[in-house]
């Protein structure tokens, strides 16, 4: 292949004498450099090639509201507090916080572990769901807009995440609890500014836990 | 080898239509994971990128529409008061991000937008609420698209840290725009989720 075929030659066979043939040329062509060019560039395009096209999560951030009567009140059973700390740890409470003597329902987790924390609170609060008229209204909208569970759609109604990162959480944090909401499917939750009590706890329990 | 070789052009010709060359970013940033499948809107969108030193980029994609740029770039210049020179303007379009401070946006768009890269650009000032000066950049990209969709993309490293993302949601917010894009590459959905749950009941009843 690699060698271009010259066609008979002189090798032995002696043709006969004053006739004269046309010499046979081979029709082949090297492909060699072809080929290698060839494979020069998919090894290229290989390597440039971005096959992970970036996907986007969808944000929607509230108007801030400075009057107290216009913000929106949450049932203290159902509400879910995640603050995100240093070194990837996660720091959450249930309803109202309450450190002191013999309380204290702050606690400390990891990524790994807040997926728990958040299904079986939402388990909780769904198992503890009183039937209402407003709940009514909540199962026609999801009846119109085609849900086959709209019988459910009232359950998690009291169930509210509130996600507060502080001063030392990264990006991804925020990406990863945001995240969070949607594969555990919380419909309510908001992101707020993390209050001075809970940033000084978190700092706290950061000495105490040694995580720089 | 016949077959072979045709075997290797035609891997050959699939990866010359898969590549998609990605435009230069000054900065190279890893995005999180995220398990959303929503696909990134290429134009009509602005974007702000925050690097892993928490330095702050804006870029507007505009690719069928390159008046865009002029457009933003004349009205920053007056209502900001910046004295760029019409070649320094017309380099804007060139230019794919912009993270310098006004001051020395001067001096980004003298350099020719190749060697741009070179540049140590510190980042769009953004964490004191008084003089967040990409509260101006987004309003003027605001103006530049006007009548137009536009959407608010914002990549961020990974490892950015969490004030700055704030900062850039409030500059985003005091132009009263509420709903951003957040860049993330594709995760796998936890087996067992409620999400993966009702998604594949979804997929049951089609």
């Amino acid at each position: 292949m690699a060698s271009i075929d010259t066609g008979g030659g002189d090798s032995g066979h002696k043709k006969s004498r004053g006739v004269k043939k046309a010499k046979k040329l081979s029709t082949r062509v090297d492909m060699t450099p072809m080929v290698d060019l060839g494979f020069l560039l998919i090894t290229f395009f290989v390597f440039t090639a971005t096959m992970s096209s970036p996907t986007t999560m969808d944000l929607n951030m509230p108007k801030d509201i400075k009057d107290k009567k216009d913000q929106t009140e949450a049932k203290e059973s159902g509400v879910l507090s995640i603050m995100l700390g240093k070194g990837d740890q996660v720091y959450y409470y249930e309803g109202k916080l309450e450190v002191g003597a013999g309380v204290n329902n702050f606690k400390q987790t990891t990524f790994k572990g807040i997926r728990d924390v958040i299904i079986n609170k939402k388990k909780e609060v769904m198992g503890k769901h009183v039937h209402d008229a407003t709940c009514d209204k909540i199962q026609q909208k999801a009846k119109e807009k085609g849900d086959p569970d709209w019988k459910d759609a009232c359950l998690d109604r009291d169930f509210v995440v509130i996600i507060k990162p502080d001063k030392d959480a990264t990006y991804k944090n925020t990406v990863d609890i945001l995240d969070e909401m949607t594969i555990n499917q919380v419909k309510i939750y908001a992101m707020v500014k993390i209050i001075d009590d809970e940033y000084k706890l978190i700092q706290a329990t950061e000495q105490n836990n040694g995580i720089k | 080898m016949t077959p072979f070789v045709d075997i290797a052009f035609l891997i050959l010709s699939f990866f010359i239509m898969a590549t998609k060359f990605k435009p230069q970013e000054p900065v190279e940033i890893t995005t999180p994971g995220s398990v959303l499948t929503q696909n990134l809107p290429a134009s009509n969108a602005v974007m702000v990128l925050v690097d892993s030193a928490n330095r702050v980029f804006f870029t507007v994609l505009s690719e069928k529409d390159p008046t865009v740029y002029d457009q933003l770039i004349q009205s920053l210049n007056s209502s900001r008061g910046l004295n760029l020179s019409k070649e320094e303007m017309a380099n804007y379009k060139k230019t794919y991000s912009v993270g310098v401070p006004f001051s020395g946006l001067k001096q980004l768009l003298n350099t020719p937008a190749e060697q741009q890269k070179n540049l140590n650009q510190p980042g769009i000032p953004v964490m004191d609420s008084a003089n967040n000066e990409l509260v101006w950049w987004i309003s003027e990209a605001k103006k530049a698209f006007a009548g137009q969709a536009l959407h608010f993309l914002i990549k961020g490293d990974a490892k950015s840290k969490y004030p700055t993302f704030e900062a850039v949601i409030d500059a985003l917010k005091r132009n009263e725009e509420f709903k951003y894009n957040l860049v993330t590459s594709l995760e796998d959905l936890p087996k067992g989720s409620d999400l993966d749950k009702a998604n594949k009941k979804a997929a049951a009843k089609k």
